[in-house]
């Protein structure tokens, strides 16, 4: 047992040296490609991208959840193909390749949500198909997998992806609270806010229905991007 | 009448910009100046009304299903429904490319004006959408253009008129924080409570 060990730290050890020393997997710089975009460099609030499709689900928690999920596969592996494929692309026709590559991993999405998931799919509608034109999606292609190795934008993607999901579930939460007086709807721990709020205090509380329309969630945006933005000093100019 | 009826409902009630979101990135970018929202809003208009009629004609009778049947009852059992995305994607990117070039041929002082925004076009969230929701609505192919115009005018005055409210708005003490992004999201909010007037406008 301890000879096997011996053996074969010696063999890593020469696999060290004749190698150049690698990076750590999550050395420094690679934390912060993940940290930046959900906070300081966040694609919605601080880039203004991807926010076309980003409102329109957030009615409620749950076809959100769907939604960001649906948004981080697709910009994780398009990060990931397009940055294997960086030194075969020719510059001039990179949109349309790009474009080509989203399109089919979207693709792939609606027709698993079709397959697994028949209510979501109905309820995203055509949602899905409208993270093709997804600016963050396009975004990150252009700006970092087209210069970078694969597992730094595989991380960049799950960084952005992350970024754009925090902000839409919070914007989901509110407008779901206050346009339907409840939380979490459709998953295991839904709860009936304004109906147990009002059954304590005898009455029963309105619920406000702008926030049910696009209105509300134009309003609620803003102001946490007041909000966010006031937090980290960041004045636009 | 009907396809009058469509574009009317398009522009005003279920207007691109303030019901459904769409376009919003171009909306908040290209919103500084109204003469550059002029611009953006006549090149959306142009490439709406031409693609979502090509986009009809696709859909009927190459993608849905049982539409090849013009070919031979052979083919009468094919669904292609699940190509729409990346057809309608190309037929855009296509169109856009065809457009610019027809353009800068024909009318270079409209290309000097359209030019820039042109490209952008073809990842603007709207003209995809159009498409999508035109095909999830059943419409005729004259709805379908008169639906693609509608939605076009409707995100010109939407993004005029941002222009125009932004073009005052330097004039005005804003918190720090809320400068730039915050504040038009929230004057959009306000516009899509004006435009809620319009519920019920129909011919």
């Amino acid at each position: 047992m301890s000879t096997e060990l011996a053996e074969v730290s010696e063999e890593s050890a020469v696999a060290l040296k004749t190698k150049e020393p690698a990076e750590p997997l999550f050395s420094k710089r690679r934390k912060r490609i993940v940290s930046d975009p959900l906070n300081e460099d966040n694609p919605i609030t601080v880039q203004v991208l991807g926010i076309c499709s980003a409102l329109a689900v957030t009615v409620q928690f749950k076809p959100t959840m769907i939604m960001s999920i649906a948004v981080i596969f697709v910009i994780v592996f398009a990060n990931l193909i397009t940055s294997l494929m960086r030194n075969m692309i020719p510059n001039r026709i990179r949109i349309i390749v790009q474009l080509a590559i989203i399109a089919t991993l979207v693709t792939l999405v609606s027709e698993v949500l079709k397959a697994y998931s028949y209510d979501m799919y109905k309820v995203l509608g055509a949602y899905v198909g409208l993270i093709i034109t997804n600016c963050i999606v396009m975004g990150r292609l252009e700006a970092f997998a087209m210069a970078n190795k694969p597992y730094d934008s595989i991380l960049d993607g799950f960084g952005s992806g992350f970024g754009y999901a925090w902000i839409i579930l919070v914007v989901a939460f509110f407008r779901e609270l206050f346009g339907g007086g409840t939380v979490f709807v459709g998953t295991p721990l839904e709860f009936d806010v304004y109906g147990s709020i009002g059954g304590l205090m005898g009455t029963s509380l309105q619920t406000n229905g702008l926030m049910v329309d696009s209105i509300g969630a134009f309003i609620l945006l803003g102001v946490i991007i007041w909000i966010q933005r006031t937090k980290n000093g960041y004045v636009e100019h | 009448m009907e396809a009058i009826n469509i574009a009317i409902k398009a522009i005003f009630i279920d207007n691109m910009i303030f019901a459904y979101f769409l376009g919003m990135c171009s909306f908040l970018a290209v919103s500084k100046k109204v003469k550059t929202a002029f611009g953006l809003g006549m090149a959306v208009i142009f490439v709406l009304t031409i693609t979502v009629p090509i986009n009809w004609l696709i859909q009927e009778k190459v993608l849905k299903e049982g539409a090849l049947a013009w070919i031979g009852t052979d083919f009468a059992t094919i669904d292609l429904t699940f190509l729409q995305f990346i057809i309608f994607i190309a037929v855009i990117a296509a169109m856009v490319q065809l457009v610019e070039m027809i353009i800068e041929k024909f009318s270079p002082s409209l290309y000097g004006s359209l030019g820039i925004f042109l490209p952008l076009i073809a990842v603007n969230c709207s003209i995809l959408g159009s498409s999508l929701f035109m095909v999830q609505r059943d419409y005729t192919i004259v709805e379908a253009t008169a639906f693609g115009f509608g939605s076009g005018t409707g995100f010109f005055l939407a993004i005029i008129a941002l222009a125009a409210i932004r073009e005052r708005l330097k004039y005005s003490h804003v918190p720090d924080g809320l400068k730039g992004l915050g504040i038009t999201m929230l004057i959009t909010g306000l516009m899509g409570l004006a435009f809620k007037s319009f519920i019920g406008v129909a011919l």
